[in-house]
């Protein structure tokens, strides 16, 4: 790994200001379970790390029907703390492995919105509001693609708040060594309505209309068909296979909402 | 960079470049291989200690970042003479052929009793050590031998 400059703030606006200072590319470092590993490949060749250890913003609290998770949580923390909302607990520790899970973070996930990450999914299907040191981001609008957020450069996501649902649940047919989602979908009942979204199967993660509408009727789910077109097609996995597992992990998810 | 770290329940003072990782400055500058390096990439918890208590994996963490916290590694488990209960299990139960993931092996079953305490069963450990390969064994013993060493660690001082 190429070395770099090191800042370790103790706080978000200090963390904020080191970023910023920089001339070089800075990168902030919250679990590193993503950031580290590329960096070893020299997929990412940072000057400066920004390392969110001493920052605090770890905890789960609940307030007006919101389930509000700090970005430095841990994906062990959040399977063992967010009880508010089982399928998210439930999500969290399927993430990685263990391990992955002591140290990896909801914040760091949702920040580098890998089209194959399972918190895009949550955030998505329980519109979730992404708040950061500048403002904050309605889920809709803050996933943009493929590695793409809302985020402009040094932006810091600071909590994450989940709308509690009446019902949901995540259903993810993994890769069995990266444990990433080939096809991962939540499903969540609002008292507003369904959502449905669906990673790992396309670009970015997206929300699947018909699931949602197919819901709100009451129709049978069973009956719809994802268009293969625009979906994923790689060693792993065809995108007419992605097309179907979507079917199969929307079935499984609504068998086991609660 | 200069650092502190605390590990085994001793201080060391390193000067490292600050891309170092934890792995590399136990193995490389403090002489601790008993933690290994088997895929470098995240995957095979060979690498893995604890840190604060927690089963992480020192080739994913840098070693700045485990300042203030408490490392123990294998070398803190137990000793030749003397193995902790999670050890002595793997010796007993047969739970390894080669060697070289046991360490992580150990580690990941001392967070195994962290989380869940001492009373194991088959399926949860399966389900918890899917973050560590073992090329040898087909894990079998691997799961004995961690049930075991939770059962030996009720009560133990080690716990």
């Amino acid at each position: 790994m190429r070395d770099f400059a090191l800042h370790r703030p103790a706080n978000v606006a200090d963390a904020a200001a080191a970023f910023m200072g920089e001339g070089g590319e800075a990168a902030y470092v919250a679990g590193g379970h993503t950031l580290i590993p590329a960096m070893k490949s020299r997929l990412r060749m940072p000057d400066a790390l920004v390392d969110l250890g001493r920052v605090g913003l770890s905890g789960i609290t609940s307030a007006d029907g919101r389930l509000w998770i700090g970005a430095m949580t841990t994906h062990a923390d959040v399977a063992a703390g967010a009880t508010a909302i089982p399928g998210l607990a439930s999500l969290a520790g399927m993430i990685g492995d263990a391990q992955v899970r002591n140290r990896g973070t909801i914040g760091g996930s949702l920040a580098n919105n890998d089209p194959a990450a399972d918190y895009p999914a949550v955030a998505l299907a329980l519109d979730a509001v992404i708040e950061t040191d500048r403002g904050s981001h309605a889920a809709d609008d803050f996933f943009q693609g493929m590695f793409a957020t809302a985020l402009a450069d040094g932006e810091l996501i600071t909590r994450v708040g989940f709308a509690i649902p009446q019902q949901s649940a995540y259903a993810k047919f993994r890769h069995p060594a990266s444990r990433y989602a080939i096809v991962g979908v939540y499903v969540a009942r609002h008292a507003a309505g369904w959502r449905v979204a669906v990673t790992g199967a396309g670009p970015g993660v997206f929300r699947w209309a018909e699931a949602e509408a197919a819901l709100a009727a009451g129709a049978d789910t069973a009956a719809l068909a994802m268009p293969a077109d625009d979906l994923n097609s790689d060693i792993h996995a065809s995108a007419d296979y992605r097309a179907h597992l979507c079917g199969v992990m929307l079935k499984q998810a609504i068998a086991s909402l609660n | 960079m200069q650092m502190t770290l605390a590990i085994n329940g001793q201080q060391h003072d390193v000067d490292v470049p600050a891309a170092s990782l934890l792995v590399e400055v136990l193995r490389d500058t403090l002489a601790l291989t008993g933690t290994h390096i088997g895929c470098d990439t995240s995957q095979c918890g060979a690498c893995n200690v604890l840190v604060d208590g927690r089963a992480v994996k020192a080739c994913t963490m840098l070693a700045a970042q485990a300042q203030g916290m408490a490392i123990t590694t294998i070398e803190g488990l137990g000793t030749p003479e003397a193995l902790h209960p999670m050890q002595q299990a793997f010796r007993e139960a047969h739970g390894l052929q080669c060697g070289f993931c046991t360490p992580g092996m150990v580690m990941a079953g001392m967070e195994m009793v962290r989380k869940h305490g001492t009373r194991l069963t088959p399926e949860l450990v399966t389900h918890e050590l899917e973050g560590n390969l073992c090329r040898c064994t087909g894990y079998i013993n691997i799961v004995k031998a961690i049930v075991a060493g939770a059962a030996a660690m009720e009560g133990a001082a080690h716990a």
